[in-house]
């Protein structure tokens, strides 16, 4: 990796972070406008998320046996239950540590 | 104490019980960028340089998978565009303060910071250094994923693989999501930008998956919006 790559990427998300302070007096972002960008997180993080869990290390389709896909699944469920990000990383990680001692 | 002390502080302890997760994710982030071996620095420079957890897992993810400059620029910058709705919520009450004050308090804002400082101004506009609590909470974030950052660069080196420690960059983005886990317009989306992304890992060239998935999923939450303005 190039120090280059990394100030690139330091500029970009200071834009994003600076534009519209810089350039707005005001709020202008109409309702519909804010309601679409909330969607951000849900519409970017699972393109982070699934391709890992899902995709074996030659990039097919590994869904028979995976242990990452049994803890994610236990993972929404805690995280479901107890809306805590801590106790969702956990439950993932203690379950996936299971199951690949124990089953795999 | 003086107003402007008072102020800090207030930004300082309202944003430290969301510091909680922060720290294990910035120790993970550290381990993750030793064990793909860009080494102890540069681990820690893009922590201090970015400054932004989503920001530099996706980007170091894309780097080892191969992908050239400009699609891990442009990922970085789908990942950040959320930024673009805290500045403009905030730019009615930053807007009078110095340039220096705006570029310090933007590269200081983080989720975390926007949360619990937004909440601060809309409550107390007559305080005449409200953009102190901004401050306070901003380098609150600051100071714990450096810190973080560098316990992962620390452990990093005696962690070893078989626990898997890269299943926790999907954890940890998983348990980011669980405020949307019980809408269903939510759901539908965050199922879009998955199979996107997992379909198109191999299909869509240049390593291009997160910027497709994550357009094509905003597309359907813009329909899905539309479709609900109709019925009112």
């Amino acid at each position: 990796m190039h120090w280059s790559l990394i100030i690139y990427a330091g500029i970009i998300t200071f834009v994003t972070r600076f534009s519209m302070i810089f350039l707005l007096k005001k709020d202008i972002l109409n309702d519909r406008a804010k309601k679409i960008l909330s969607f951000v997180p849900a519409a970017i993080f699972p393109a982070i998320i699934f391709p890992p869990i899902f995709l074996n290390s030659a990039g097919s389709l590994d869904l028979e046996g995976n242990p990452q896909i049994l803890a994610a699944i236990f993972a929404i469920i805690i995280g479901y239950f107890s809306k805590n990000i801590i106790a969702t990383i956990f439950a993932g990680l203690i379950s996936y540590w299971l199951l690949i001692f124990f089953y795999f | 104490m003086n107003n402007k002390l008072k102020t800090l502080a207030k930004g300082i302890i309202d944003v430290s019980p969301l510091m909680i997760p922060v720290v294990p994710f910035g120790i993970i982030y550290g381990v993750i960028g030793m064990d793909l071996g860009i080494g102890p620095y540069m681990t820690l420079g893009l922590s201090i340089i970015i400054f932004g957890g989503a920001s530099q897992i996706v980007l170091l993810q894309l780097f080892s998978g191969g992908a050239s400059s400009l699609v891990i620029l442009s990922s970085v910058g789908a990942v950040n565009s959320r930024h673009v709705l805290y500045g403009a919520v905030l730019s009615e009450h930053l807007s009078n303060l110095k340039l220096s004050w705006k570029i310090i308090l933007s590269y200081v804002m983080t989720d975390q910071a926007f949360a619990v400082s937004n909440n601060y101004f809309k409550k107390n506009n007559k305080d005449k250094n409200y953009h102190y609590h901004l401050l306070g909470s901003g380098f609150t974030c600051w100071t714990i994923w450096q810190i973080s950052t560098i316990l992962g660069i620390v452990l990093g080196s005696v962690v070893p693989e078989e626990l898997g420690l890269s299943f926790t960059i999907s954890l940890t983005f998983l348990a980011l999501l669980i405020g949307d886990f019980r809408k269903f317009k939510n759901i539908i989306v965050m199922l879009v930008s998955g199979i996107v992304a997992t379909i198109g890992y191999n299909t869509i060239p240049f390593k291009a998956y997160i910027i497709v998935a994550a357009l094509s999923a905003l597309i359907v939450a813009l329909l899905l919006t539309l479709i609900d303005l109709k019925k009112k």
